[in-house]
């Protein structure tokens, strides 16, 4: 039972799904419209999911007092801090009513003042990292390196003022070759085609692997023993 | 929110991040704790108040989330929501060692209804579109019947450089002899697109790092 009813279940809303696609009238459409509405409340559950792990997890390490475990604490305050405001809508203009993220909001200045520049600054740190990864690629001197490399120096400097003000001298029969047009051109040709290449790859992938866990043949997603 | 506050907490918090550019450090452990709490609590109540309680409690309960739910007003509750709920609830379980198995159902439907969403919608829009859209002709003439140069390569590097990357991602037949060639320059066509989307993501990361340096500009613009 354990194993057998989720199999059940995979099968039932993949073939529903499937056919509620193409048979766009009738009771399959109807329950195709109910299981997408319920597929997103489940997703939704995902979150809380999330948050209850990340509670769970924080509480143990610093239960057990280990390594690094104040810092668990700080992630426990800012979670549940961050939580309360979001749940009971404190602080917001419009009270339990108002918008989620109303301009005033406590949860908006979360989001402004905390979220926003930690995201920004934390993706940004790969700049530096890239620039190195770049600087290795390039000391590997690998054909395959020096295309992807030189593809991307095209695109930076085409897709920038240097670029155009780079080749700006050359003459109307050479304008193709032009940092910006030369950016448009691989943008447009050789970029679409390995993109259109990995696509297809994927969706045959996706197809395969739907198919595999729509028939119960691949059963990983159940994890082992009952 | 007083603005000078938010320019220095922003400020702090840039600062510590970017300390680990130097080393890991308990200032760059502290910003990154606490992004994780704040960011997992954040999605948690957007999704809560976005999705769950439009979508789930005011369908389940629309006298109750009147105040908050517009729609809901005068509406009769629709008890097939309960199905959601349910298999939500069972998703939780998961928490909960003796009855984590019953996750599974949950977990059942999330799987089977991601695989039968995406199944069709890759077949029609990553595959078969895909695939009409590299049907174009090799030779690409103007209205009055003159060869077209440079179109027409472009054309043919979009025909032969999707034929070679799929080639290369063919890995039923060994790729020697006249395959291997085709599946090197395969490689060249995908390290292009690489090198392109490398290019896209150093300028983003610059662009993000640019908007970091004008914050930091204007808090000490504010204490000078």
């Amino acid at each position: 039972m354990r194993r057998r009813i989720p199999l059940i279940i995979t099968f039932i809303i993949g073939v529903v799904l499937i056919t509620g696609y193409f048979v766009t009238r009738g009771p399959f459409n109807t329950l195709y419209e109910s299981f997408s509405d319920y597929f997103a409340i489940i997703t939704v559950f995902a979150f809380i999911l999330g948050g209850g792990s990340l509670l769970k997890i924080h509480l143990k390490r610093v239960s057990s007092r280990a390594t690094d475990w104040p810092y668990s604490m700080v992630t426990l305050v800012a979670f549940l801090v961050t939580l309360v405001i979001g749940l009971f809508k404190v602080g917001n203009p419009g009270g339990m009513g108002g918008e989620i993220l109303a301009s005033g909001s406590w949860l908006r200045f979360m989001f402004d003042g905390v979220y926003n520049p930690l995201s920004a600054t934390m993706f940004s740190l790969l700049a530096f990292f890239v620039a190195s990864a770049s600087y290795r690629a390039f000391r590997a001197r690998t054909k395959e390196a020096t295309i992807l490399l030189s593809a991307a120096l095209v695109i930076l400097l085409g897709r920038t003022p240097v670029g155009a003000w780079l080749t700006a001298w050359m003459p109307e029969s050479l304008a193709f070759l032009e940092l910006p047009n030369l950016a448009n051109w691989i943008m447009a040709w050789p970029n679409t085609a390995g993109q259109r290449a990995i696509m297809i790859g994927i969706a045959l992938g996706v197809i395969a692997t739907s198919l595999r866990i729509i028939l119960g043949i691949e059963r990983n997603y159940l994890g082992r023993g009952e | 929110m007083d603005v000078t506050l938010m320019l220095w907490i922003d400020a702090a918090l840039t600062l510590m991040i970017l300390s680990f550019l130097y080393r890991d450090n308990p200032f760059y452990k502290f910003a990154e704790h606490l992004f994780v709490g704040v960011s997992a609590a954040y999605l948690m109540a957007v999704g809560f108040w976005d999705h769950l309680v439009p979508n789930l409690l005011g369908k389940l309960f629309p006298s109750l989330m009147s105040g908050v739910v517009p729609g809901a007003v005068g509406r009769s509750p629709d008890y097939y929501y309960l199905i959601p709920a349910i298999f939500g609830l069972l998703l939780l379980t998961r928490l909960i060692d003796r009855w984590a198995w019953l996750s599974r159902w949950a977990l059942a439907f999330i799987v089977g209804g991601a695989a039968g969403f995406n199944l069709p919608r890759f077949l029609d829009s990553d595959f078969i579109i895909q695939v009409q859209s590299t049907m174009i002709p090799l030779v690409v003439l103007d209205a009055s019947g003159n060869l077209l140069w440079g179109a027409s390569f472009s054309h043919v590097v979009l025909v032969l450089g999707v034929i070679c990357g799929l080639v290369y991602f063919f890995f039923s037949v060994e790729h020697k002899g006249v395959l291997g060639h085709v599946s090197r320059a395969g490689i060249w066509v995908l390290m292009v697109t690489f090198g392109a989307a490398f290019g896209y993501t150093v300028m983003a990361r610059i662009s993000l790092l640019t908007g970091r340096m004008e914050a930091l500009g204007a808090w000490l613009g504010s204490i000078f």
